[in-house]
């Protein structure tokens, strides 16, 4: 018998953490806020307080989900590619530029569109990733770089040559309703995109753990010199999961386009990229654990709206949270005493065993 | 009589984070002005103990008495300015310093409190050089120096912080016979200074040679702690396994074929532009294991990573089974029915984090029955390492078990068994029983002894001199990027005929 404490140590390590995270902010918010009671409320159960504020939740949750998954595949295969924010960016701009340029039969249009979308995250990807298999370049840094490459071509882009002059802000013509994600909640904005991403999720998760590209990027991630000597072209899983990630983070900004807004508005790169670091993190790189982390994550940000449209209490609060779990979770010292503590007396215990049966 | 015991455990505990039980209640005295042996297969415990002695490592339990007085040292340091003092088994010297400067490291003495008086520092490391009658050359840097002189600096670089008790850990793994010899000598010489010396080995021809003292530790516990004199070579040897053993050499296999790894003049310049192979040829034939003695760092690293496909060769040629496979990657060359059991299995041999059935299999996935056109068939890969984890005999619950969780040689067994049941013709074999435990040395021993009989080409890396003349059936010696000499017969050869070689100080003129 393992210990209960041992074998789900990381999930407990995780959970802890995110309790603390929370603990230090209901402590701050009643040191700043008149009515620290209402606004702890708003924070926490928020979301449930109306239909459009849960609607609000899962479309959040869509593109976080997508930002997760494109990191988790390069994260597995310690490519800390960190470029998902201008893949996202890139593959949104682009993808609406496409499709507002090509015109296809209905039932395949979107498809097109995300498929393009798709390969424009994934060309992204590809030049941090080669960079890094041919000339040992660092790719959190060039694809760090990337993003700003990304973010201004693609508001060049939509600003000089797709920009709706009729439509009072700086935002791109509307998309052809043929490329719509169907909103099929009535009184919310949750659109197909949310059911792309738990199929995406599922994908992901079937990709890294039950086909072989996805063993090679696992053992690759775990020790490349294994991988190499074991005859793994590394060269290979160092390009294609950052590729592949690319490609993922293209079809979610494109999603996000094509089930919110319709149209291309962002003026501000929208962070999802970041987001997805963020859920990659507490998932432990792992997509079905993702897909919690990203609920969760979603939540705290729904909570914090109502909180900060309700409350004194301004919706950075959450951050706070955010921050001081990511702190935790890659803090490895964190409750290492306590399960070294557990483990020895596990150890002992053990020894008194193995004596009275010899 | 109570002064004559200068350092006593008491029951010392130690668990590492990972669980594993390193001491289980270790006690045992050591008398003043002796040399003890702390004797014990790799894995039960002694380094452990002298670390948690030396203040690296805490204990969870017990005591350590030292000149009668409980202590318990923070670290190092602390230990150091106890008058304990340690060689370590990888030696701790700045290689780009000179001897007199590694020797004054963080005592050195100063010109106007802030300059560096090397003069002094030489007339320092002059004096104690002088009183322990240990010659070394004081102005040279420690890179230049062969491994025996850097360990004598080591030592007295212990002595010149005062050290009382000196314990120093394997010296011997890294010597060779004639540089042994050596520091045994030195070793005496620092008993009639009145110095106490705890000697680790698991070597015990060397503890009979020169300790007064024996404790023997198996699997965490002291099993024994007598008078040297009055344990025989095999007793010990009994007493640390824990069953009978026999040292044996392993008879040459009589069908001895084609060869099956032809290298010609290979040859290997690195980043520095420093030529590291220097034309090296050899033939290892179907069922033969050719041997490669030498001491680390001669260039057998780079040929075997060159055989491997895991280094590209300057020049030269790799003949694999009939077919040039120099420059091709490692999948082409473990297609080609090449074995390697590397030299660091922590780096190359396994992913520590990945489960057992997951290094398995990282030769082989990609082929049917272990994986279709896309996906991996884990039925067939749990039953299949289920298989050989039996076979192996790796002592693990599971094939999802973290290999990282194993011990020494039970990772190694998972290193063989994916080396070993590949059907190779060719085994590249470096380092095979480094750090391991005697039961499993056996056993990888047995195996490659079986795969050698089956017709398989081995060829045998190895800085255990003893392991080279048990398995192997001709020998080679590198030295500095050469082959310096060949043996084709290695019947009454013996450690001091190679160490000569080895050395650099004979070179064989047939080449």
């Amino acid at each position: 018998m393992k210990n209960f404490v041992l074998k789900y140590f990381d999930l407990i390590r995780t959970i802890i953490a995110i309790l603390i995270g929370i603990a230090v902010s209901v402590l701050v918010i009643y040191v700043i806020s008149k009515a620290p009671g209402d606004s702890i409320k708003y924070m926490l159960i928020g979301p449930f307080m109306s239909r459009g504020r849960f609607g609000n939740w899962l479309e959040v949750t869509t593109p976080i989900l997508f930002g997760g998954l494109a990191v988790s595949i390069p994260f597995q295969a310690a490519q800390f590619n960190i470029g998902q924010e201008g893949e996202i960016y890139l593959g949104a701009a682009l993808g609406t530029a496409f499709a507002l340029s090509f015109h296809f039969p209905v039932f395949m249009y979107a498809v097109v569109v995300l498929l393009f979308a798709g390969l424009i995250g994934a060309g992204w990807g590809y030049i941090p990733g080669i960079l890094k298999a041919k000339w040992k370049v660092d790719e959190l840094v060039s694809s760090l770089m990337l993003n700003y490459v990304a973010y201004f071509f693609g508001l060049y882009i939509i600003n000089y040559h797709f920009r709706d002059k009729s439509a009072g802000f700086l935002v791109s013509y509307e998309l052809p309703h043929a490329v719509w994600l169907k909103q099929f909640i009535p009184g919310t904005r949750i659109h197909l995109g949310i059911i792309l991403a738990l199929v995406f999720a599922f994908l992901v998760y079937y990709f890294l753990y039950h086909t072989k590209l996805g063993y090679e990027i696992r053992m690759t991630g775990f020790n490349l010199h294994f991988s190499k000597y074991g005859g793994i072209n590394t060269f290979k899983v160092i390009v294609l999961s950052q590729v592949i990630g690319g490609f993922i983070a293209g079809v979610g900004g494109m999603v996000e386009v094509m089930g919110i807004h319709h149209r291309f508005n962002w003026q501000m790169s929208p962070g999802y990229g970041w987001d997805g670091i963020v859920v990659a993190i507490i998932g432990h790189n792992h997509p079905l654990l993702i897909i919690l982390a990203s609920l969760f994550l979603a939540y705290l940000r729904v909570g914090g709206q109502v909180m900060n449209l309700l409350s004194d209490v301004p919706s950075e609060m959450v951050t706070v949270i955010e921050a001081i779990i990511i702190l935790l979770i890659t803090a490895e010292a964190f409750l290492s005493q306590w399960k070294y503590r557990i483990t020895v007396r596990e150890a002992s215990l053990k020894e008194v065993s193995d004596e009275s049966t010899t | 009589m109570e002064s004559n015991i200068v350092l006593s455990f008491e029951n010392i505990v130690k668990v590492y984070p990972n669980g594993v039980v390193a001491n289980k209640g270790i006690s045992f005295d050591v008398e003043k002005n002796t040399i003890h042996a702390l004797v014990g297969e790799n894995g039960a415990g002694k380094t452990t103990l002298m670390k948690i002695l030396f203040g690296i490592e805490k204990p969870q339990e017990g005591k350590i008495i030292y000149k009668g007085k409980e202590v318990y040292f923070k670290s190092p340091l602390d230990a150091i300015h106890n008058g304990i003092g340690m060689v370590h088994q990888h030696l701790m010297l700045a290689p780009d310093l000179t001897v007199a400067e590694n020797l004054t490291l963080g005592i050195e003495p100063r010109k106007w409190k802030i300059f560096l008086d090397t003069k002094k520092a030489v007339d320092i490391a002059k004096r104690v050089s002088k009183e322990f009658g240990m010659e070394v050359p004081l102005e040279k840097r420690v890179r230049d120096l062969p491994i025996g002189v850097r360990q004598r600096v080591e030592i007295l670089k212990a002595l010149l912080r005062n050290a009382e008790l000196l314990i120093l850990d394997e010296p011997t793994a890294v010597l060779t016979p004639q540089e042994t010899e050596v520091l045994f000598k030195t070793l005496f010489d620092l008993k009639k200074h009145g110095k106490t010396i705890i000697f680790i080995s698991h070597k015990l021809k060397e503890v009979k040679a020169i300790a007064d003292r024996v404790t023997v530790i198996r699997d965490g516990r002291v099993i024994a702690t007598e008078d040297a004199k009055k344990l025989t070579e095999h007793e010990i040897a009994e007493l640390m396994v824990g069953r009978e053993i026999k040292f044996e050499r392993i008879p040459p296999f009589p069908e001895i074929g084609e060869p099956l790894l032809v290298v010609k003049d290979l040859k290997y310049k690195n980043k520095e532009n420093v030529e590291v192979l220097k034309g090296v040829s050899f033939e290892v034939k179907s069922g033969e294991i050719l041997g490669v003695a030498g001491v680390e760092g001669n260039g057998q690293t780079e040929l075997v990573e060159i055989l491997t496909g895991l280094r590209q060769a300057t020049e030269g040629s790799v003949v694999i089974n009939g077919e040039e496979m120099l420059g091709r990657t490692p999948r082409e060359i473990r297609e080609k029915g090449v074995s390697h059991i590397p030299e660091d299995r922590m780096k190359n041999g396994v992913a520590e984090t990945a489960s057992i059935k997951e290094n398995l299999i990282s030769d082989r996935y990609y082929k049917k029955p272990f994986s279709g056109n896309i996906a991996l068939n884990w039925r067939f890969i749990n039953k299949y390492t289920r298989k050989l984890i039996k076979q192996f005999n790796v002592l693990a619950k599971s094939p999802d078990t973290k290999v990282g969780a194993l011990s020494g040689g039970n990772i190694q067994k998972v290193v063989v068994a994916r080396e070993l049941s590949s059907n190779p013709s060719v085994i590249i074999a470096d380092q095979p029983i480094r750090g391991i435990d005697v039961g499993s040395e056996e056993l990888v021993h047995k195996l490659l002894q079986k795969m050698r009989d089956s017709g398989c080409a081995i060829f045998l890396v190895s800085a255990d001199l003893d392991e080279i003349l048990k398995l192997s059936t001709r020998i080679i010696v590198m030295y500095n990027g050469e082959i310096v000499a060949r043996f084709d017969n290695t019947k009454g050869i013996t450690g001091k005929d190679l160490g000569p070689y080895m050395l650099g100080v004979k070179k064989e003129k047939t080449i």
